[in-house]
C-alpha cells in the first residue's frame, strides 16, 4: 500500500494538478488555533507542514521567525506538537502531515523516541532543515524503518554529482529550494530557470515527487503547474500576522488564502 | 577520546568535521554546502602554500604589527604575592583585540575567491570592527550584523565599524545579542552565498570557519613561545596560560602552539562569563556542565532548555556573552587537556579595578574575567611559577559600562 504523501500526490496527478503543501508553525498563535487552522486548511492542502519552532533558525526569513517566536512565546512544547498533530489526525486520518523543523530538537528528544511520537501521532514525513546529505544518511534510514518519509532537500548550489547521490538515498518525496534565499524571500530568479533545475531533478529522478519551495505565493503559484507539487509558507505565516494584527480571525483569513492558492493550481 | 600529539587541533577532525567524534560539524542548509565546500578547498590548499603564509605573515607584521608585548606585572605580582604574573598584550594589535587575524585571513581569502562582499557577526563589536578594517584594506564590501542590545552597549566599535565605511545591521530578534547576530549573519549568507564570503567571529559555526579562526588565531601562541623563550631560555616548567572563554577564539590561538605540552607543565585555564552573581543565567556551558546541542552548525555544550530551545545568555561583557562555545574546546575539556571555571560580572570589574590600579594596562571586561580567576589561583602558587594571561582586549569599548558599575575614575 502506498503511505498517505505518495497517495497525496497521486490524488493530484490524476486531477492534472501540483499537490498543494502548506506550512504553518505549530503553536501560532496558540496551540488551540494552530490545530484549528490545519483543519480548515486540510480541506484544500494536499500534505500540511508543520513547522516546529525554534528560535535559532539559520535559514528561516522573518515571516516565519515571526510565527516560530509568537508560538515559543506562547508556551509551545515538543510534546505539545505531537499532540497537535495527534489530534488533527483524529479527524483527518488519511491527510498527511510533514514536521519541519531544526536537527536540535530531535537530538534532545533522541532521535529514536522522536521517531516513536511521530509515529504515534500520525506524522508521515521529516524535513530537518540543518541535517544534510551525507549527514543526515543515518537518521534518514532509521525514519525509512519506521515508515516515515525522510524528504531531501536540494538548492540551486547542490552540484549534479551531489544531486544523483542525494536522490538516490530520498524516500518518496524530494524538496526543491527554488532560489538562495530564506524562507520568504522574493522570487529573484525566473520561473523558467527554476523549471530548468526542477526538470533536471526529474530527469535524473523521475519517479520521485518533487516539490519546489521559496518564494511561492499567490502571485507566483500560477506559474509552476506542471510541477509534482508546490509549497507555500511565509505567505500563510504573514497573512496569521496580518491577521492578528487586524484583529481578525487567522483561522478564516488563511482558509480563504489555502482556498485560492489551491484554486490557482486546479 | 583521544588529543593526538604533532596534528593541529584544527585538522584532527574527521572527514564530516567532528572533534573526538562528537563536537563540530555542518548542520548547515543544503544551499550552504556548496559554499562550505569551496571554502575548505581553498583554505586546505592555503595553508600549505608558501606563498600564501608569506602573504598573510606580511600583513600580520606589517599591518596588524606583530609580535604583540609580553610584559611582566610586576606590581600585580608584589601585590598578589605568588607565581609571577605575566601578561601577552594582544590588544596591542591593530584596532585592540585579537580579532584581527581572523578577518585579515577571512577577507585574504575572499579576495582570492574573487568575491566582492564579505559579512561577519559581531558582540562586542570587535570582530565586526576588525572585519570592517581588513574589508577596507583589502577592497571588500562589509556588512556587519549586530545585535540591537549590544549596539547600545559597544557604541565605540559601532561608530568605528562605520567609519569603516562598514554597514551595521541591527538584529532585533530573540535576544538582540552575539547568537542572533550570528543567525542573522548565515541567513543572510544562505541568500547571497554567490556573491558574498562570510567570516564568522569566532572558533563556532561550521567546521570550516572553526577551523579558519582557529588557524588565524594561533599566530598569538606562535610569538608567545619565541618570547619565552627569549625571555626564560626555554619553555618555563610550571607555566599557565590564562584566558578568557566566549566563543573561544582568542584562548585557542593563545594555546595552540602549546597543545603537545604535558599539562603538568604547560597548564590551560579558559574562564567563562558567569553572568551577574545574583543571575541565574550564564554564558558559561562548559563549567556549568550544559548539555551538548546544535547551535549555529555545530555540536558542542550549549545553554539550552530540554526541548533544545537555546537559552538566553546574560554577561557582562558582550564578547562573552554566547550561549555556546568551540568545538575544539569541547574537545580541549573531554580530552582534559584544558580546565574551564567561570567568573562572574562583579568578579570580572572587581579584577578590572585591580589590574588597573597597579599596572599601566586596561584590558577590556573579557579579559578581566581571566584576570579574576588568574590572581585568585597566582596568589597560592610557587614564585617559579609563570602565569600568563592573555589581554587580548582593550577597554576603550566598556567605557560607557565601567563609567556606570565604578564610576568615572575607572573610565
Amino acid at each position: 500500500m502506498l503511505n498517505p504523501i505518495s497517495l497525496a500526490f497521486l490524488k493530484a496527478k490524476k486531477e492534472n494538478r501540483p499537490a498543494l503543501i502548506t506550512y504553518t508553525v505549530a503553536g501560532d498563535s496558540s496551540k488551540k488555533q494552530s490545530l484549528e487552522i490545519l483543519k480548515s486548511i486540510s480541506n484544500y492542502a494536499d500534505i500540511l507542514e508543520v513547522g516546529v519552532p525554534h528560535n535559532t533558525p539559520v535559514a528561516d526569513g522573518g515571516q516565519i521567525q515571526s510565527s516560530a517566536y509568537r508560538a515559543i512565546k506562547n508556551g509551545i512544547r515538543m510534546n505539545d506538537i505531537f499532540k497537535i498533530v495527534k489530534d488533527f489526525k483524529k479527524s483527518k486520518y488519511s491527510k498527511p502531515i510533514i514536521l519541519m523543523g531544526y536537527y536540535n530538537m530531535i537530538y534532545q528528544h533522541g532521535e529514536n523516541k522522536f521517531l516513536k511520537n511521530c509515529k504515534r501521532s500520525g506524522v508521515n514525513g521529516l524535513i530537518v532543515v540543518d541535517l544534510p546529505w551525507p549527514e543526515n544518511k543515518i537518521f534518514s534510514n532509521k525514519c525509512k524503518k519506521n515508515s516515515i518519509n525522510f524528504i531531501q532537500l536540494l538548492s540551486p548550489t547542490t552540484s549534479n554529482k551531489r544531486l544523483k547521490c542525494i536522490t538516490k538515498d530520498s524516500h518518496d518525496m524530494i524538496y526543491y529550494i527554488s532560489m538562495l534565499s530564506t524562507t520568504g524571500g522574493k522570487l529573484k530568479v525566473s520561473p523558467k530557470k527554476i523549471l530548468q533545475n526542477y526538470n533536471k531533478i526529474k530527469n535524473i529522478s523521475p519517479k520521485k515527487n518533487c516539490v519546489i519551495g521559496f518564494g511561492i505565493t499567490e502571485k507566483t503559484i500560477s506559474k509552476f503547474k506542471n510541477t509534482d507539487g508546490l509549497v507555500v509558507g511565509s505567505q500563510i505565516c504573514k497573512e496569521i500576522t496580518r491577521s492578528l494584527n487586524n484583529r481578525q480571525n487567522p483561522v478564516i483569513n488563511v482558509s480563504k488564502m489555502v482556498y485560492k492558492l489551491k484554486k490557482k493550481i486546479s | 577520546m583521544k588529543l593526538r600529539k604533532g596534528i593541529p587541533v584544527i585538522d584532527q577532525g574527521d572527514k564530516l568535521g567532528f572533534w573526538g567524534g562528537k563536537f563540530g560539524g555542518n548542520f548547515v542548509p543544503e544551499t550552504l554546502k556548496k559554499p562550505i565546500e569551496d571554502l575548505e578547498i581553498q583554505f586546505n590548499k592555503l595553508k600549505e602554500d608558501k606563498n600564501f603564509i608569506r602573504e598573510r605573515n606580511k600583513y600580520f607584521k606589517n599591518w596588524i604589527g606583530t609580535p604583540t608585548r609580553f610584559i611582566k606585572l610586576n606590581k600585580l605580582t608584589k601585590h598578589v604575592g605568588g607565581a609571577q604574573i605575566w601578561s601577552k598584550v594582544v590588544s596591542d594589535a591593530n584596532g585592540g583585540a585579537h580579532k584581527i587575524y581572523n578577518a585579515t585571513v577571512h577577507c585574504l581569502l575572499a579576495k582570492r575567491s574573487g568575491k566582492k562582499v564579505i559579512i561577519g557577526d559581531t558582540g562586542a563589536g570587535y570582530a565586526g570592527k576588525m572585519l570592517s578594517m581588513a574589508a577596507k584594506k583589502f577592497g571588500l564590501k562589509c556588512k556587519i550584523f549586530m545585535g540591537a542590545k549590544d549596539i547600545e552597549r559597544q557604541q565605540p566599535n559601532v561608530r568605528a565599524m562605520k567609519r569603516n565605511g562598514a554597514d551595521v545591521i541591527p538584529v532585533y530578534s530573540g535576544s538582540q545579542t552575539l547568537v542572533d547576530a550570528v543567525s542573522e549573519c548565515m541567513r543572510y549568507w544562505v541568500a547571497n552565498c554567490d556573491t558574498t564570503a562570510m567570516c564568522v567571529g569566532s572558533t563556532v559555526g561550521p567546521a570550516i570557519f572553526v577551523r579558519i579562526c582557529g588557524w588565524s588565531t594561533s599566530q598569538i601562541s606562535r610569538e608567545l613561545k619565541t618570547q619565552l623563550i627569549s625571555e626564560f631560555g626555554s619553555i618555563p616548567k610550571k607555566l599557565k596560560l590564562y584566558n578568557c572563554v566566549g566563543g573561544g577564539s582568542s584562548s585557542f590561538g593563545f594555546w595552540n602552539e602549546f597543545m603537545d605540552y604535558d599539562k603538568k607543565q604547560v597548564e590551560f585555564i579558559g574562564v567563562e562569563a558567569g553572568g551577574p552573581s545574583k543571575s541565574k543565567k550564564h554564558a558559561a556551558p562548559l563549567t556549568y556542565g550544559s548539555k551538548i546541542g546544535i547551535l549555529h552548525g555545530a555540536a558542542q555544550y550549549v545553554n539550552q532548555n530540554s526541548d533544545g530551545q537555546i537559552e538566553e545568555t546574560e554577561s557582562i561583557s558582550a564578547g562573552l556573552d554566547y550561549p555556546g562555545i568551540s568545538p575544539l574546546h569541547c574537545f580541549l575539556k573531554d580530552t582534559k587537556r584544558a580546565r574551564y571555571t567561570a567568573a562572574s560580572d562583579e568578579e570580572a570589574l572587581k579584577a578590572y579595578k585591580i589590574v588597573t590600579k597597579y599596572e599601566d594596562l586596561r584590558p577590556s571586561l573579557e579579559p578581566s574575567h581571566a584576570f579574576s580567576v588568574a590572581i585568585k589561583e597566582a596568589k597560592n602558587l610557587s614564585k617559579d611559577t609563570i602565569v600568563v594571561i592573555n589581554s587580548c582586549g582593550d577597554a576603550y569599548k566598556d567605557k560607557k559600562i565601567l563609567e556606570q558599575k565604578l564610576g568615572k575614575k575607572y573610565a
